[in-house]
């Protein structure tokens, strides 16, 4: 029942800010932190209670597929829908789906939060957009039948497109069209595939069903199987973005607002790597071990094409965007790599990238709000104005880069080392492109906060909300640089549970001597050596 | 009397349409336009009798009098539409309404 | 005692934290109580620390403390902890006590800088990072330190950062080092991926069951980490961004570019020895480097005209020493002479910010002289460490460590004949280029006056460092002096021992090949002398003639590293860049969208509105059709 809840309180919260909001704008304002705020509060709740059972080892509830999915939940609903399509109402929480619910939530409160003061004209309607796109991507998290998950997939699609289009800047129609464009297309290609699948099974069992549990193992042939993934892929690889179809997302990024923008970076673009995580590769696991290098050429390319184009950015906001699309490509090479190391390693990116990317599309918002341009030459000196802003800056330039001591570093380490198992070449380019990541950060440092300031700009510096919203995620950057074992322990579980689907594949190879052979075991925290002792 | 044959028939009604559509494609006072549409109503009337007689039924005969009444009601209608069209556009010229174009 | 370990770390890194929170409402005192009070601490507890390890060594020569398990992914598990041994005391010991050093020289320094707690954040922040490196009990936690250290190392050579230079220097740097740590990160895949793990101590010993003497692994893992030290300690081919790194603070150069972070090369590779040992083939591209870099770095120091960029040419050279060392296995000579050349380049450093200060910010030597009256305190301390570095017999501890390395080249079991005559030569310019400064600055006619005079709290940190170049050398007495080594074997109980083996090994222990050393020192101080005392204005020339000025201008350069990176690397990647900005990929769903439209376009030319038109294409398309029906 929670679990609709977390789907149903935002979208109560989206009606009730919009008709708020023709009476008095701040009650609507209002309305929207609580609709993110409850969840948020609801979850961490529903977090602790089950801490416990996220920390046990992973137990298969039976045989097969099935059996093995249905042993990760700690939560679930599941009532027929439309029958006779075989189409249910399922949802279901793991430790994964919590991880990404908490994203969702915190960044749908910091988007609030971020626009307090930038978003004056029909305030109520924007809340609305916001909290539906929350809605929308709770859904899309908790949805495990797969016509429910395309639903909630499609359904984010309307309220951002508006987001973009009514509140966003110079070029909002183009970007919004674009992105709307991209994702719809794409997302009607794993239509296709989600469909043909389940034709597939249910010519083969007889049973004609949307479920994902369901669904799995399902045998064809390797070309077949190779299509429908394909098809998944179109769709996750365009909201990853993966090189080359990532066109659209410093357009919409750049011309989006600033909570538009937070709620891209921070959550929409990490569907594209659950996604994969949770349907993709477990249903076809040998295509996708067949597809491998080119997932990790495309990765690579990724990261070092997003880097350079970074770089070469003369507007701010389009420079951040570019910083996505390059640590996205770290998400895919971890993603195909398809072991325990990188796996973790994805997961903690996700939430780090959220965190750091979100923090400084914040940090140019606010930048834009008060000097009224992103254009970088326009800029410089302004660490003198505002050094808070500078500093804050700086901080999260360094998480851009992977500096150690913040979780990025802890991530990017995990995803290199498991890609390293499967492809040396592609660890050291994707080291190579944190050399890269190193010159787009600095460049972005000196050429809007260092050097003289020429053109007699004047503002203030970070609002007392501002502060608090950067100390908070500084703070958890921080944490989860030193500590991230809390993250790393929930997901542990699922992921456990999703590489045994894939157990027996091609995909799973042998671990190295140094760890167990086969499918990942659970392994029992085994501090290597130590000797002497206080 | 002597049988007209199918075939003639035919031809005469196919010459009569071309006719009217030939008239329907090059004139351009809209008045012409609705009389070339009544030649060609009555070819395709022409054409139903001498199948009609072919086979000896009344059924061709039948349907050149359901195709009158229809000529009749459409020329109703037709002309209506002219006055109006004389009347917003102060003239017959068929190419004159090109308003829904690009 | 020993479990104080962690607060070594963890007080400066409070002070880091407190200046943070407190920027704004800290005054010069306050910041500077904090600044270097939280060194000046970590310098207490360390030297407590560090002489009860010494007083009475642990177990296994070695202490452990784990504070707790960083992360655990799959077996996975680096912790948070720190190893204590002879390696890593000796260097606590450098960091802590030239730091707070250099800190309380600091407080006076900059004491008219508006940024002064800004740059004792960063200070702080840096010692931190720095004491982690050298403690960290495995390799991941290494590299944050090494990282945080790179991170401070362009925090503060961008310090003054509103010259776009400044910044730009900065940025060199840290571009530069972090090629390196791409392949020392390639390493730690590596080393993890055989091995299992990245805590050193298991990591070596599990180095030395699965890999057998010079097999390919353990050379890549040996290259790879090389590559991450040669970035950090600036060698050939990294060594670019070490003088432009100048253009920071003199108390950071002294710190950090010349008695820690440079030196973290040295300590990596010190700290693997057993991967090294392992790795024959790896320790000779080690000891190759060095001499390489330590003649290409000492003719660019002899023709400087920057007081301090000759300095940093010549902290190039010295590393190259230390590679030197440990490339032919002198592993104890290495850490020797990373010890003295702590103290007395550090002197030197310190020394150029007074005088630099002194003179209202005049970097250019040749715009000195005369100050040998003016600041007769600078002027000792500043030539008793330009001795040190010249390795001026028996009274000054550059001697006792130069000349072991030199010695080791020869005589150890790795060395010979050309990295003896290397570092021989490398002695002789040395000599060169250090009292060359001497002669420039203090002697002969006064171009610059003096305008601010030093203060207590910058001349008791040079007083003290005097003593310790002086002093530092007794640690280690050769052979033919007499058995005075408590360093040596103080170190022995964390490196391997040095073998002295071959042909020249006895030769190079004798006192003979120390007098070699000692006639090619006065010699050279001799020399110098001539050169830009008397004959000053004839060498000028002889620089200056059309011959030699080209070669001149091609030392200065750096030999020409600096013009080669930005014709191969840097120019093309920008032009790339620059070229490709508007994202050519995206020319492909542009096409798109303008094929749809032109699409649109020819099709909505077909609408004219006319009737007629309609008509004709209608009665066309019927007739098609027809035909198409009645001709099948």
């Amino acid at each position: 029942m929670v679990l609709t809840l977390y789907i149903l309180i935002p979208a109560v919260a989206a009606v009730v800010a919009w008709l708020l909001g023709r009476v008095d704008t701040r009650l609507s304002r209002w309305t929207a932190v609580a609709g993110t705020a409850v969840p948020l509060a609801l979850l961490v709740v529903q977090w602790i209670a089950n801490a416990g059972e996220l920390r046990g080892d992973f137990v298969a509830e039976g045989a097969g597929p099935a059996g093995v999915a249905a042993g990760s939940w700690i939560a679930s609903v599941h009532e027929p829908w439309i029958e006779s399509l075989g189409i249910s109402y399922f949802l279901a929480a793991d430790g994964l789906t919590l991880i990404m619910l908490l994203l969702t939530f915190a960044l749908g409160l910091l988007a609030v939060l971020c626009s307090w003061r930038g978003i004056t004209k029909n305030v109520g309607v924007f809340h609305l957009m916001v909290l539906w796109t929350v809605a929308g991507l709770a859904g899309v998290f908790l949805a495990l039948d797969l016509f429910l998950f395309y639903f909630f997939f499609e359904m984010m699609l309307i309220p951002m497109y508006f987001l973009i289009a009514v509140w966003g800047h110079e070029r909002r129609v183009y970007s919004a069209i674009k992105f709307f464009i991209f994702t719809q297309v794409s997302g009607l290609l794993m239509l296709i595939a989600i469909v043909a699948l389940v034709f597939i099974h249910g010519r083969e069992t007889g049973v004609y069903t949307f479920d994902y549990t369901q669904l799995l193992g399902t045998s064809m042939s390797p070309t077949t199987a190779m299509l429908l993934m394909l098809g998944f892929f179109a769709a996750f690889a365009v909201k990853l973005p993966a090189w080359p179809l990532h066109t659209w997302l410093p357009d919409a990024h750049t011309d989006a607002p600033t909570a538009g923008s937070v709620l891209l970076a921070g959550v929409l673009i990490k569907i594209g790597a659950y996604g994969m995580i949770r349907f993709m590769i477990p249903l076809f696991p040998d295509a996708a071990y067949d597809f491998r290098v080119w997932a990790l050429i495309l990765g690579v390319v990724g990261i070092i094409y997003g880097a350079v184009m970074a770089y070469a950015q003369t507007d701010l906001k389009r420079l951040v965007a570019y910083t996505s699309v390059s640590h996205m490509g770290f998400a895919l090479i971890g993603i195909f790599a398809w072991n325990s190391w990188a796996l973790q390693g994805v997961i903690l990116e996700l939430v780090c990238h959220a965190l750091s990317t979100g923090a400084l599309f914040i940090l140019v918002g606010g930048l834009q709000d008060r000097i009224h341009t992103r254009d970088m030459s326009k800029m410089g000196g302004l660490w003198q104005v505002a050094p808070r802003m500078g500093g804050t800056a700086m901080f999260f330039a360094m998480a851009s880069l992977g500096l150690p001591g913040l979780g990025n570093f802890v991530a990017e380490f995990l995803i290199l080392v498991g890609v390293w198992q499967v492809s040396h070449w592609a660890a050291v380019l994707g080291a190579v492109g944190l050399v890269f990541a190193t010159v787009y950060a600095l460049w972005m440092m000196q050429r809007a906060f260092q050097g003289e300031e020429t053109h007699g700009l004047k503002f203030a510096d970070l609002t007392k909300v501002e502060i608090g919203m950067f100390a908070s995620m500084i703070a958890a950057l921080v944490l989860l640089g030193f500590w991230p074992q809390p993250l790393i322990t929930t997901a542990r579980q699922p992921l456990d549970g999703l590489q045994k689907l894939t157990a027996g594949t091609s995909l799973v190879q042998p671990q190295t001597p140094a760890e167990d052979a086969g499918a990942a075991e659970p392994v029992a925290d085994t501090v290597a050596g130590e000797e002497g002792g206080p | 009397m002597a049988d007209v044959s199918l075939d003639h028939g035919l031809v005469l009604a196919a010459i009569l349409f071309a006719i009217g559509f030939a008239g329907l494609l090059t004139r351009r006072n809209l008045i012409v336009v609705l009389a070339c549409i009544e030649i060609m109503l009555n070819a395709a009337g022409l054409a139903f009798v001498a199948a009609g007689a072919r086979w000896g039924q009344a059924d061709g005969q039948v349907m050149f009098l359901f195709v009158l009444a229809m000529a009749a009601a459409e020329v109703a209608v037709g002309l209506a539409i002219a006055i109006r069209f004389r009347q917003s556009l102060k003239s017959l010229d068929v190419d004159d309404a090109d308003e829904m174009k690009g | 005692m020993l479990s104080l370990l962690w607060l070594i770390p963890a007080l400066p890194a409070a002070g880091f934290v407190l200046l943070v929170l407190l920027n704004r409402r800290l005054g010069r005192a306050g910041t500077a109580l904090i600044g270097a009070g939280s060194v000046g601490l970590s310098a207490l507890v360390a030297l407590l620390v560090c002489g009860s390890f010494i007083a009475s060594p642990p177990a296994g020569d070695a202490y452990h403390q784990v504070l707790w398990t960083w992360l655990d992914v799959a077996g996975f598990a680096p912790t948070i902890g720190f190893y204590l041994d002879a390696v890593s005391v000796t260097w606590v010991l450098v960091i802590t006590g030239v730091g707070f050093l250099i800190h309380l020289y600091s407080t006076e320094h900059m004491e008219h800088d508006e940024g002064y707690t800004r740059f004792f954040m960063y200070l702080n922040l840096f010692v931190a990072s720095m004491l982690i490196l050298v403690l960290a009990d495995n390799l991941l936690l290494l590299y944050l330190g090494w990282e945080g250290v790179g991170l401070c190392s362009y925090l503060l050579i961008s310090f003054w950062h509103k010259d776009p230079q400044n910044v730009y220097s900065g940025r060199k740097a840290f571009i530069v080092t972090r090629v390196g740590d791409t392949a020392m990160i390639a390493g730690l895949f590596l080393l993890f991926t055989q091995l299992g793990t990245l805590q050193i101590q298991p990591l070596m010993r599990a180095a030395e069951e699965a890999w057998a003497p010079n097999s390919g692994v353990a050379i890549a893992a040996a290259l790879l980490l090389l590559g991450g030290a040669v970035g950090k300690s600036a060698q050939v081919p990294l060594q670019t961004w070490l003088p432009d790194a100048m253009a920071g603070p003199s108390p950071v150069s002294a710190l950090i570019h010349a008695a820690t972070m440079v030196t973290a090369g040295v300590y990596l590779i010190a700290r693997t020895n057993v991967l090294f040992e392992l790795a024959g083939d790896a320790r000779l591209v080690v000891a190759i480097v060095g001499v390489v870099t330590l003649l290409i770095a000492g003719f660019s120091a002899l023709v400087q005209h920057d007081l301090k960029r000759a300095l940093a040419y010549s902290t190039i050279s010295q590393i190259g020493y230390m590679f030197l060392a440990l490339g032919v296995a002198g592993w104890e000579a290495g850490v020797f002479h990373f010890m003295t050349h702590a103290f007395f380049k550090a002197l030197l450093f310190l020394g150029a910010g007074v005088i630099i200060e002194a003179l209202a910010d005049e970097h250019d030597i040749f715009k000195m002289g005369g100050l040998r009256t003016r600041l007769p305190a600078v002027f000792w301390t500043f030539t008793i460490g330009a001795a040190a570095l010249a390795a001026l017999p028996f009274v000054t501890d550059g001697f006792y460590s130069k000349d072991l390395i030199i010695a080791t080249s020869l005589g150890s079991v790795d060395g010979n004949l050309w990295f003896y005559f290397g570092s021989l030569v490398g002695a002789f310019v040395t000599t060169l280029y250090s009292f060359r400064l001497v002669w420039l600055v203090f002697f002969g006619e006064r171009h610059t006056e003096v305008t601010r005079r030093p203060r207590w709290r910058q001349l008791v940190p040079l007083y003290v460092l005097a003593v310790l170049s002086i002093i530092g050398g007794f640690v280690w007495l050769p052979a033919w002096i007499g058995a005075f080594h408590p360093l040596e074997d103080f170190l022995d109980t964390a490196l391997p021992p040095m073998e002295w083996a071959g042909q020249y090994a006895h030769f190079a222990e004798s006192a003979g090949a120390a007098l070699l050393i000692i006639l090619i020192v006065y010699v050279g101080i001799g020399l110098s002398y001539l050169l830009w005392m008397p004959w000053r204005q004839s060498t000028h020339a002889f620089a200056e003639s059309p011959a030699v000025r080209p070669l001149v201008a091609f030392w200065t350069g750096g030999w020409g590293f600096d013009w080669l990176y930005d014709r191969v690397f840097v120019r093309p990647i920008r032009w790339l860049a620059h070229a490709g900005r508007a994202d050519v990929v995206d020319y492909v769903p542009r096409g798109i969208a303008w094929l749809n439209l032109a699409a649109w376009r020819g099709l909505s030319a077909g609408q004219t509105g006319r009737l007629r038109a309609y008509v004709a294409v209608a009665g066309f398309g019927v007739v098609l059709v027809l035909a198409v029906v009645v001709l099948r």
